[in-house]
């Protein structure tokens, strides 16, 4: 494997993604003969499930930290020896665009020389996804984290924001943070999950084909057992407090409809919090191309693929997060029959079965954790939604009661929510929500990055994106 | 236990990076936001409008909280950065819209 560009080769398989979905379609691919580019914004392979600690932090065990890290080194050194695959770092993907070949516009820094295009033949999106943030009072607080945000700081820089850690929101996620914190040291006064868990039990021979992940749920609740952590089930931090840093959370019951239950509140002390609900395909790059998607159970778009893997643009193939979230093995097994697809070869019959049992658990999971209606009960008027703009709650409510807006759009013109550096992604499904519009429609975001000016302009016939 | 301890991390000698002039060390290969919460600190920026503080927020380069002045160029994200030997972080206060930076 070659880790530089080369503007000049014409590649088979652009890959955009090195996460475990990325990593498994190049390694296939090359396997089949094809010359890949596997590109990725990071430094490092691996994307946020094999996300690990830089090699200068000498980890004699980085696998204290992982399920399924031997998948992950046997990948990474078999990519490292293939021939036909140039691993392309540091290079975020802006663009792609269609001609006879795909070109794709990456940036790799703020300078105007830091520009890079990559040409291919097919393109594979394997971009995963973010994590889907719910608005409460104080949660623009230092110490307010994600809980993927805390995941991989921890994996990466093996550091933890606070030492008191309340782990909060929803999804299989927060279970998996909370088990690591645990064992880095952490103290986790509560694991604070929204909903009841009662929608997996409706869905039992679901799990009953997918032992694999029974074991690592397992395994994160026996290491949270062993550290004391209890789970507050159909409950919601409510409030974070503090000045200059969060100092506690007030915890509440929700309702079937994730409405707060007065009187219930109850203050737990901490000196951080990681929070998050789910997460949400990043499919900007196929959304400006028209791909279709398709609105999943948890309420968020994800990119349509037929069984070979192929979205409805011709030539572009998407696997992993991208279209809908599903974990690791679900994201390894579609790289695997997406570069077959590329390859023109046969599915093969292993990923085929993977894929079917992970995605009927993936829809289970993505239904039993969808937001309740009535969450933005807990936000109040002055809470600030849109975190880049600071627009506050009531803002979004005057715009559609006093100033008609129905949908996300309208309001984001009316208060620049969603209209920050983010691009709407941390505010983007909540501004949905309190607008009242449809959810689970794609963002468009014409630049799936901030690009230098001096880039742009360098592209042909942008002069309509710069600015 | 901690981090290190639970990975059996036996990183190479510290770096010293400044934050708004004060001297932090910074293990070889952590970003500037992992060095700056080592060291106990979770805000660098205030807000535009609300002056508000802000540190990493999503840790992974998406949501803009963690800008900072890096070396005298502004808007820097830091979760993205590793700490080099010398690099000068400054608080930044607001957002300039004017140079779009990554
Ligand atoms: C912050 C975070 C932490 C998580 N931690 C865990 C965990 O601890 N355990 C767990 O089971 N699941 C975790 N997940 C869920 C995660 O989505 C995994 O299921 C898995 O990593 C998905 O694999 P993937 O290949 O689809 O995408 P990812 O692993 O997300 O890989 C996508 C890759 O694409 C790159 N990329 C995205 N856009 C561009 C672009 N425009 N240009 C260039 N490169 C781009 C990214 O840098 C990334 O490396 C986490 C998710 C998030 C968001
Ligand atoms: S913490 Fe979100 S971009 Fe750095």
């Amino acid at each position: 494997m070659v880790n530089s560009t080369s503007e000049q080769v014409r590649y088979d398989l652009a890959v955009i993604g090195a996460g475990p979905a990325g990593l498994a379609a190049a390694d296939a691919a090359a396997g089949l003969g094809l010359r890949v580019a596997l590109v990725d914004a990071g430094a490092g392979l691996g994307g946020q499930y094999y996300r690990h600690p830089a090699p200068e932090l000498g980890a004699a065990r980085p696998d204290k930290l992982h399920h399924g890290w031997r998948t992950f080194a046997e990948l990474r050194e078999r990519l490292a020896a293939a021939p036909l695959v140039d691993h392309l770092a540091g290079h975020h993907v802006w663009a792609a665009e269609r001609g006879e070949d795909w070109i794709l516009h990456a940036t790799r820094g703020p300078e105007a020389a830091d520009r890079a295009t990559v040409t291919a033949r097919c393109l594979l999106l394997a971009t995963g996804a973010y994590e889907r943030q719910l608005p409460f009072p104080g949660w623009t607080l230092p110490g307010v984290v994600t809980a993927g945000g805390a995941q991989a700081m921890l994996k990466s820089g093996l550091v933890l924001p606070g030492r008191r850690i309340v782990v909060a929101g929803s999804g299989p996620l927060l279970l998996a943070a909370a088990s690591s914190l645990a064992a880095a040291g952490a103290r986790i006064p509560a694991i604070v999950e929204a909903t009841a868990y009662l929608g997996y039990a409706r869905g039992l021979p679901v799990l009953a084909g997918n032992p694999a992940k029974l074991a690592e749920g397992a395994e994160h609740a026996a290491r949270l057992l062993r550290h004391g952590v209890r789970l507050r089930r159909r409950s919601a931090v409510v409030e974070a407090h503090g000045t200059d840093r969060i100092t506690g959370v007030t915890v509440a019951r929700l309702d079937a409809r994730w409405k707060p239950v007065p009187g219930t509140e109850r203050r737990i002390d901490c000196d951080a919090l990681a929070v998050g609900h789910g997460l949400v395909p990043q499919i900007d790059l196929a959304v400006e191309l028209g791909a279709d998607t398709v609105t999943t159970a948890d309420g968020t778009a994800a990119l349509r693929v037929d069984a070979q893997q192929r979205t409805s643009v011709p030539g572009l193939w998407a696997a992993g997060e991208t279209c809908g979230v599903g974990g690791a093995d679900l994201a390894l097994a579609e790289g695997v029959l997406a570069a077959h697809s590329v390859a023109g070869k046969p599915a093969p019959a292993r990923e085929l079965t993977v894929r079917r049992r992970r995605r009927a658990f993936a829809a289970l999971m993505a239904a039993a954790h969808a937001p309740g209606p009535d969450w933005t009960g807990w936000v109040t008027d002055d809470t600030d939604v849109c975190r880049c703009e600071e627009v506050p709650a009531r803002a979004v409510r005057e715009a559609v009661t006093e100033l008609g807006a129905a949908d996300a759009r309208t309001v984001k013109l009316l208060t620049r929510a969603g209209m920050g550096w983010c691009q709407g992604r941390m505010c983007g499904p909540a501004v949905a929500c309190l607008s009242g519009g449809p959810v689970g429609r794609p963002d468009s975001r014409p630049l799936s990055c901030p690009v230098p000016l001096a880039q742009l302009a360098q592209r042909d016939g942008t002069t309509e994106l710069s600015e | 236990m901690d981090p290190l301890e639970l990975v059996g991390a036996e990183p190479g000698p510290a770096r010293t990076i400044l934050f708004d002039g004060r001297p932090v060390s910074a293990l070889p290969g952590q970003t500037l936001a992992a060095a700056l919460w080592a060291d106990g600190v979770v805000a660098w920026r205030t807000t535009r409008v609300g002056g508000r503080p802000r540190g990493a927020f999503c840790g992974i380069g998406q949501c803009f909280d963690c800008l900072a002045t890096v070396n005298g160029r502004p808007n820097q994200r830091l979760c993205l950065l590793t700490a080099e030997h010398g690099d000068a972080v400054t608080t930044q206060e607001g957002h300039g819209h004017g140079e779009l930076d990554v």
